[in-house]
């Protein structure tokens, strides 16, 4: 049976329409992967018995003709979803044990359309890293590694236990979050489709808070139309969330194989950084004669703040995240480290030290420093005013393209531990991801060929406020001249 | 600017979060946020004079609902992860003597 879980969601579903198999059987087969792969460290939390119960349910809906977007497809769930009883931790220690009483807006609708939760998926604490390192329960390993080379490779972050789960066939999809390229970076480090939906798309409702105006929850899949059917699923307009928005959700799979022919294709000059992986940049021009072949006209565009995107994130989001992961105090959830005789002032103290880790701690310290009275205006003020011309920059050249190309990443995946002692170089991972987050829009990787040492690179479509439906349709045609069918050899079932 | 080890003890002390007493021990912390405010103060060259702070990602009016009660009413969920709890309250050291 290992054989379904090689099947896209898409053929999953014809399969399961055309009772070739049971719910429980993809479920059973993916729940096998799963157990075979202990040492790509993909999950923080296994639910095994929750995801046959679930199954089995499937089969009923299927049974009498009532099958949902998502019936019976196996899921892996970012801990950072809460999920009603069962134990949701960030990957922080500070909420190890948090079990919800509650289901979060996008995992609910997942549930109501019948996907089947299989576990919850690894991530940087907090979704604090591009890399999966700062993990409070140790980095994900990636199932991609150098031709002929056994060093351990990141599987990118923050949603690295998703990206790995979904390229090593653990899982037909799983849900990610994004607030500065948690979503698309690790998407590209490891062959798969990552979507960050446009900022409102997907309720925030449920989500553990990392930076409240940049989160965005998307798929992860190994195809651009599972990431249209998943988006399906995921989007919706959520009361509880109030910067959620109330806009019809759009067949996206009706979008995939629709004509391309006129639509306007925009090349960034600021994103040819210096540097830049040579390999990297001949894709990227692939990518564009690709699109040119079906018919876009590609144009040479300028955003002329880019540089100026990541440093504007690093005040906003830790700003954001130190208020945010304020809430975290020894009393109401989580972890409490406190001796008799303590104040309160010290059980959030003690707490707050031996809870949060090092990456968790440098940002909250950088966010209550730049929101402190005498440097709100000079850092806060100004990042945010810098954010208005990125966003500018964007709204100038939509009235000119109808999305923009770029690569996914500098890079490709490195190895574990080679980028630790430099926060800097490790947020520069994100360079040409966050302006997305910044100006609030969507984004789409999609993976588009190997590197001289095998390992897979994405490329990148940006696009109008709500247009996920021409990312979708673009997205499509570039995965198909790509014709990337490369998936990592299986080397963990061995090793775990 | 750059901060010292005195101002990242005063952060750390709005934030929460115990350091060590051992000012040694404070040094690399200090060395790396200097390297990220140093960085981000490239923003400086940008001239932002006339910019309106852009405060959220979508450009959208908050909706009111009724003042209307819609949920809760169940206090034995909301204490049911506190590390203590007591007669449906979280437990907290004296705070008031």
């Amino acid at each position: 049976m290992s054989n379904l879980t090689d099947l896209t969601m898409a053929e999953a579903r014809d399969g399961l329409r055309a009772k070739d198999f049971s719910a429980v059987d993809l479920t059973k087969a993916h729940l096998e992967a799963i157990e075979g792969a202990g040492a790509l460290n993909c999950f923080v939390t296994n639910t095994p018995d929750l995801a046959l119960e679930r199954a089995a349910q499937s089969d009923n809906r299927i049974g009498s003709g009532e099958s949902g977007s998502m019936e019976g497809m196996p899921i892996a769930v970012k801990d950072l979803f809460c999920t009603r009883d069962v134990q949701t931790t960030a990957s922080s220690h500070i909420l190890q044990g948090f079990t919800p009483t509650y289901e979060s807006t996008v995992s609910q609708n997942l549930i109501d359309d019948g996907a089947i939760m299989l576990g919850k998926t690894n991530l940087d604490e907090f979704a604090m890293g591009s890399s999966n390192e700062t993990s409070y329960f140790e980095p994900v390993v990636n199932p991609w590694r150098r031709e002929g080379d056994d060093t351990p490779l990141v599987p990118g972050g923050s949603s690295g236990g998703s990206s790995a789960s979904v390229a090593a066939r653990l899982c037909v999809g799983a849900t990610g979050t994004d607030t500065g390229g948690s979503i698309r970076q690790p998407a590209a480090f490891t062959g798969i489709v990552g979507v960050k939906p446009t900022y409102g798309r997907c309720s925030r409702w449920g989500i553990v808070a990392f930076a409240s105006s940049l989160d965005q929850a998307g798929p992860m899949t190994r195809t651009v139309r599972d990431a249209a059917i998943m988006l399906g699923s995921m989007a919706s307009y959520d009361p509880k969330d109030s910067t959620s928005i109330d806009r019809d959700v759009p067949n996206y799979e009706a979008e995939l194989g629709k004509d391309v022919r006129g639509l306007k294709i925009g090349i960034p000059t600021e994103y040819r950084v210096d540097g830049m992986d040579p390999e990297i940049e001949k894709l990227w021009s692939s990518g564009a004669d690709w699109l040119r072949d079906a018919g876009a006209e590609i144009v040479d565009i300028s955003l002329p703040h880019t540089k100026y995107a990541l440093p504007a994130y690093y005040i906003i989001a830790p700003a954001e995240a130190s208020s945010n992961l304020a809430r975290y105090d020894g009393v109401k959830y989580g972890l409490r480290v406190s001796e008799s005789d303590d104040d309160i002032t010290e059980l959030y103290e003690k707490t707050r030290a031996e809870g949060f880790g090092t990456e968790v701690k440098r940002r909250v310290l950088i966010g209550t420093y730049v929101l402190s009275a005498g440097y709100y205006d000079a850092y806060y003020i100004k990042a945010q005013k810098v954010r208005s011309l990125i966003a500018q920059d964007f709204t100038n050249v939509f009235d000119k393209v109808d999305a923009i190309l770029t690569p996914t990443t500098p890079s490709a995946a490195f190895g574990i531990g080679d980028r630790t002692d430099d926060p800097i170089s490790m947020y520069l991972n994100d360079v040409f991801t966050v302006t997305v987050n910044l100006a609030g829009l969507p984004g789409i990787s999609i993976p588009a060929g190997l590197d001289a040492n095998g390992l897979p690179l994405g490329l990148q479509l940006i696009g109008r406020a709500f247009d996920e439906q021409t990312l979708f349709r673009l997205g499509s045609v570039v995965e198909q001249a790509a014709a990337f069918k490369a998936s990592p050899v299986n080397w963990w079932s061995a090793a775990s | 600017m750059s901060v010292d080890i005195q101002t990242v003890r005063r952060i750390a002390k709005l934030a929460r979060i115990q350091v060590s007493e051992n000012d040694a021990d404070l040094e690399s912390m200090t060395t790396e946020l200097n390297a990220i405010l140093n960085w981000v103060e490239q923003l400086e060259e940008v001239d932002t004079s006339n910019v309106s702070p852009m405060k959220s990602a979508v450009e959208t009016s908050l909706f009111q609902r009724a003042d209307k009660v819609t949920d809760g009413g169940y206090p034995e969920k909301i204490v049911k992860n506190a590390p203590r709890a007591q007669d449906n309250m979280f437990v907290v050291p004296r705070v008031v003597e």
